[in-house]
């Protein structure tokens, strides 16, 4: 027991197998559709658990290291969705679709991203409940917009999407997603956004930019809510307003506070085991639905900041963060032992 | 002018409804500064109170109601005991979680027994008088009426009475009040029976308002509502009751003028544009901010 956690902190601790282990990951990524590793149904599973790890990433930006209370996730994702999905079916012919889905990708992500700084702009003046609201009534007033357009299918949605999303193409874009939002979070702005999320007031005497820190970070967010949408639209072959509505929001929001607020293992955590766990409980029928939120009321109680707390994967941290509390630490060490 | 009459009417009663509900918001966020976003799903559990007593016991409609209400009321008080009260001093946000997974629990229990909509039979013999042109049911004015009635007892509830009292003291400090000898556990039971009780009552005249009921229906009301109760300003008894009729009068007049299907449109950007304006509710005030 003792040697295998002594492997595990090797592993842990050591840095350079972070390539490594993304290089295999893609390989593995492009072999399995291939040789037919696993069957369709599991793949299935895995690339939605890919785009929920980029939803919960990416709502844990706004949600968990700033603090607010956004429920209007779906619609971003409704956003980058929709555009997408006009692009394949009806502007970009089908034989050059599978070349130019990044590009349709980002076209999607933009477009929310845009929408998104829209949202940033009540962020500067309301908080909490208020802007809670106003994520709400975005949420609605996206869908019901969407809802009015006849030439997009309205509440009929746009069927026949062409199956774009791949298992490579979405470990891409996990990839990217985690490492843009990583080196955000650790950024100066990154600082920022945490410094807005225990006091705001404070953080702007500190010469804190609170307006375009929010703006940032809602960019961020709701691009890559958008990057979401569009694999997401791709996979199911099929969009309408309904698939992005209340539930959708509440599902991203259950799989960032399952994992824990502030952390991004946390969110990926979340993730992976929301989704996993749906689809193994999938013979209990519909007794799942009744058990999934038991379970999450259990773990509320027991663990009310979720399986990771404010705790971090250590590869996620950077370098000089880890020497940092490994002098203070050493520091306390001495301290106590003084005072003792 | 006849139509306007007609629309005020059913503003007046969808209204009604919305009120009810947002008083279950605001009294638990008064006291607890909580979200309830389960309170959506109570409102449903009545509706669904009501579809069973008076399916299988075929009671009419005063037992039926208390009934519903005392059933919602008694789930209420159960939830806040086991799921709410052991989160008391955690971070806000895991309670909204947990209330979020409370309201998924709820519809998909309730969605096990009842997989289609289930259709709740008439308890009020409908008769419908044409006044000036204006057709008025009996129903609709029952609903306003009663909705009114139970307003006004829970404003005297809060304002008059030692419990009433007990609850503005508590929302007001909660960590001197329980000093006082003030039994801080029942009061917060109180709020929320009385609190989920309006919803489970809601729920009845909804059922009978528009008869056709499935599980899911209590996400879309209760986050409308939810709106209503930060309309009128969260917190503040009166403001919850002038947002439900605020945001009913902007649902129904908005279908009445335009596609039905622009409400939700109008009606959340109307919402956007208030709390620009009024970043803190029709009632509210705002907190100052300490540093």
């Amino acid at each position: 027991m003792n040697r295998l956690r002594m492997i595990w902190e090797k592993i842990v601790t050591n840095r350079k197998l972070l390539p490594v282990l993304l290089v295999v990951g893609l390989l593995l990524s492009f072999a399995i559709p291939k040789f037919g590793l696993l069957n369709q149904y599991v793949v299935l599973i895995i690339i939605y658990v890919g785009i929920n790890i980029i939803l919960s990433t990416s709502l844990n930006l706004i949600n968990g290291y700033m603090g607010e209370f956004s429920v209007g996730h779906a619609g971003f994702m409704a956003v980058g969705a929709y555009i997408s999905a006009i692009l394949t079916t009806k502007i970009i012919p089908e034989s050059l679709a599978p070349w130019l889905f990044p590009l349709v990708v980002i076209a999607g992500g933009i477009g929310a991203a845009l929408i998104g700084l829209l949202v940033a702009v009540p962020s500067f003046k309301t908080r909490g409940d208020y802007l809670a609201i106003v994520t709400l009534a975005f949420l609605m007033i996206v869908k019901s917009v969407i809802e009015n357009i006849e030439a997009i299918g309205g509440p009929r949605g746009i069927p026949g999407i062409t199956r774009l999303t791949t298992l490579p193409w979405t470990f891409i874009w996990v990839v990217i997603a985690v490492w843009v939002i990583r080196n955000f979070v650790y950024s100066n702005y990154g600082r920022g956004v945490l410094s807005i999320r225990e006091d705001e007031i404070a953080s702007d005497l500190m010469s804190v930019n609170s307006r375009q820190v929010k703006m940032l970070a809602f960019v961020i967010s709701s691009f890559f809510a958008g990057v979401a949408g569009v694999l997401f639209a791709h996979v199911l072959q099929f969009i309408s307003p309904r698939v992005f509505d209340i539930i959708k929001s509440t599902d991203i929001l259950i799989m960032v506070y399952l994992g824990g607020i502030g952390s991004i293992a946390g969110s990926i955590l979340g993730a992976v085991i929301f989704t996993v766990l749906l689809e193994v409980l999938r013979p209990l029928g519909m007794w799942r639905m009744v058990l999934m939120p038991l379970v999450l009321v259990l773990l509320m109680i027991y663990r009310p900041r979720g399986i990771m707390g404010l705790r971090e994967f250590r590869w996620f941290i950077p370098g000089y963060d880890l020497f940092a509390s490994k002098i203070w630490r050493k520091k306390k060490e001495v301290k106590d032992a003084a005072a003792s | 002018m006849t139509y306007l009459l007609q629309q005020v009417l059913n503003a007046l009663q969808l209204g009604s409804i919305y009120a009810l509900i947002a008083l279950g918001y605001t009294m638990v966020y008064g006291i607890l500064t909580m979200i309830n976003f389960a309170h959506g799903d109570l409102f449903m559990v009545g509706a669904f109170f009501c579809f069973l007593a008076a399916t299988f016991l075929h009671l009419p409609f005063v037992p039926t109601l208390l009934i519903a209400m005392i059933g919602v009321a008694l789930l209420g008080v159960l939830i806040e005991r086991f799921a709410y009260k052991p989160l008391r001093q955690a971070p806000r946000v895991s309670a909204i979680i947990t209330a979020l997974g409370v309201g998924i629990f709820l519809e998909n229990f309730t969605l096990v027994f009842a997989p289609y909509p289930q259709h709740v039979p008439t308890l009020i013999k409908n008769t419908t008088w044409v006044v000036g042109g204006v057709s008025i049911s009996s129903l609709q004015l029952i609903i306003i009426a009663l909705s009114l009635v139970l307003m006004a007892f829970l404003d005297f509830i809060v304002r008059k009475t030692m419990v009433g009292m007990a609850m503005r003291a508590i929302s007001w400090d909660k960590a001197i009040v329980p000093l006082m000898g003030i039994p801080l556990n029942l009061v917060i039971s109180a709020t929320f029976a009385l609190g989920t009780s309006l919803g489970g009552a809601a729920g009845v005249m909804y059922a009978l308002a528009f008869p056709v009921i499935d599980p899911y229906m209590g996400i879309l009301i209760g986050w409308k509502a939810f709106i209503a109760a930060v309309v009128g300003g969260i917190g503040n008894i009166r403001g919850a009751m002038i947002g439900g009729f605020i945001l009913g009068g902007v649902e129904i007049l908005v279908a009445a003028f335009l596609p039905s299907t622009y409400r939700d449109f109008v009606a959340f950007t109307l919402l956007l544009v208030l709390l620009i304006f009024r970043p803190y509710g029709i009632l509210g005030k705002p907190r100052p901010q300490k540093v």
